[in-house]
């Protein structure tokens, strides 16, 4: 187990160094955003009815910019095949890149995301139940992706591909996640939405390991 | 195919060097060795036990130097080293292991400054630091200078004599006393002899 916190760390320590690809994502959140009032007008109802949506949809596309990069440099310069042959098993090689690409990516989104909604006149209802699905969505956005980045590895124009494969595995995360929010400022309880979100992670933790592991096998041979 | 018929054992403390033109499949056989391709047909053993039938314990006895240094551009030669061999438990063993490529005064340079030669002798630290009992090296020497060739070639004799055993592919003539040569130029499949198979 240590050595996949050396992993996190380590990959961690990569990301933070490379301060384009913290940001980038973020000022997309941010800037797609605020395009939102721009677009339809500062009218406070459209607003609210439009806030859970717009802003799970933009934290989805946010996070799609830094996927291609989570394999493909390792691949580029053999930190791959070195990865693939260290003791740690490829399967938790893949859930230690996640756990730190959701740190620079997701974990971001979900800081700003209130100051967001206040733009948006989100319900007052709903700040909550946007912090706890995007607390437990964007892990699953980053599982998702990594599956995506390890099969479109080694592709040629690999990223937008990897926005059509993974943008529609998206859909049930959108879903249940909107849905909550919308429950919550509603008044109605959003724990079911919730909880069917939280299965979602639950499946993806365990299985996404595994897929991503055998596309990265694949991709090495 | 790139090669059949091909047949030969290294024993502990052993070396192997292969030889033979561009594409007779010298870094196919070290990245088969390593686990990462699978052949078409035949079998590698180390200990009597097969290879792919306990992946771990494979991946616990080999390192691997491939055609890439695996050097990051941000990060310094002590913190990659460093974590590599934290990789492998023996976080302690990069100190030495960058002494043994003579890289203690480059340790806090970033990848991105160092020249390439000074990158292969990183990735030849990284393989030192691991520890592990059998080394596959795929053109160790590449860009090195006689003095880091001298270094490379001492590291390589005190590996062997603690029992470990060395098995590298080069053009380059590298000193490894008492190496069994194979020369993969002999085992080419016959139909692809006019071929520049890769």
């Amino acid at each position: 187990m240590s050595a996949a916190l050396t992993l996190f760390l380590h990959d961690l320590r990569l990301q933070l160094r490379l301060s384009t690809d913290l940001i980038a994502p973020l000022a997309f959140f941010v800037l797609a955003t605020l395009m939102v009032p721009l677009g339809v007008g500062p009218e406070p109802n459209l607003l609210a009815r439009l806030a859970p949506g717009m802003l799970w949809i933009t934290a989805l596309l946010a996070t799609l910019l830094a996927l291609d990069r989570l394999f493909q440099r390792d691949f580029e310069d053999g930190t791959l095949d070195l990865l693939a042959l260290s003791p740690l098993p490829l399967e938790l090689v893949v859930l230690a890149k996640v756990a730190a690409h959701w740190v620079t990516t997701g974990l971001p989104l979900l800081v700003i995301a209130p100051v967001l909604g206040v733009m948006l006149h989100l319900d007052t209802g709903g700040y909550l139940t946007l912090e706890i699905s995007l607390l437990l969505g964007t892990p699953v956005l980053s599982m998702i992706g990594a599956f995506g980045a390890a099969v479109t590895l080694g592709a040629r124009r690999g990223g937008a591909l990897l926005a059509l494969l993974v943008l529609p595995l998206y859909v049930p995360i959108l879903i249940f996640a909107t849905s909550a929010i919308g429950a919550a400022g509603e008044g109605l309880s959003p724990r079911p939405h919730l909880l069917l979100l939280a299965s979602v992670f639950a499946g993806g933790i365990v299985l996404v390991p595994f897929a991503a592991a055998a596309a990265l096998r694949n991709a090495l041979e | 195919m790139v090669f059949t018929g091909l047949d030969f054992d290294v024993a502990g403390g052993g070396a192997l060097l292969l030889t033979g033109p561009n594409g007779s499949g010298k870094s196919s056989l070290i990245r088969l060795m390593a686990g990462l391709i699978r052949p078409y047909s035949g079998r590698l053993e180390h200990d009597g036990m097969r290879l792919g039938d306990d992946p771990a314990h494979h991946r616990e006895v080999v390192a691997y130097l491939g055609h890439q240094d695996a050097v990051k551009p941000m990060l310094s030669v002590g913190e990659s080293t460093r974590f590599w061999a934290g990789m492998r438990g023996r976080r302690d063993q990069a100190e030495a292991a960058m002494a043994a490529m003579n890289l203690s005064d480059l340790a806090d340079l970033p990848g991105r400054f160092l020249s390439s030669g000074q990158r292969r002798r990183a990735a030849l630290a990284r393989v030192i630091a691991g520890g592990a009992p059998i080394w596959l090296l795929d053109e160790p020497t590449v860009g090195l200078d006689v003095k880091s060739i001298a270094a490379l070639e001492a590291a390589l004799a005190q590996h062997r004599a603690g029992g470990g055993i060395v098995i590298a592919a080069t053009h380059a003539p590298i000193a490894l006393p008492g190496a069994q040569g194979l020369n993969l130029a002999e085992f080419e499949p016959e139909s692809f002899a006019d071929e520049d198979a890769a």
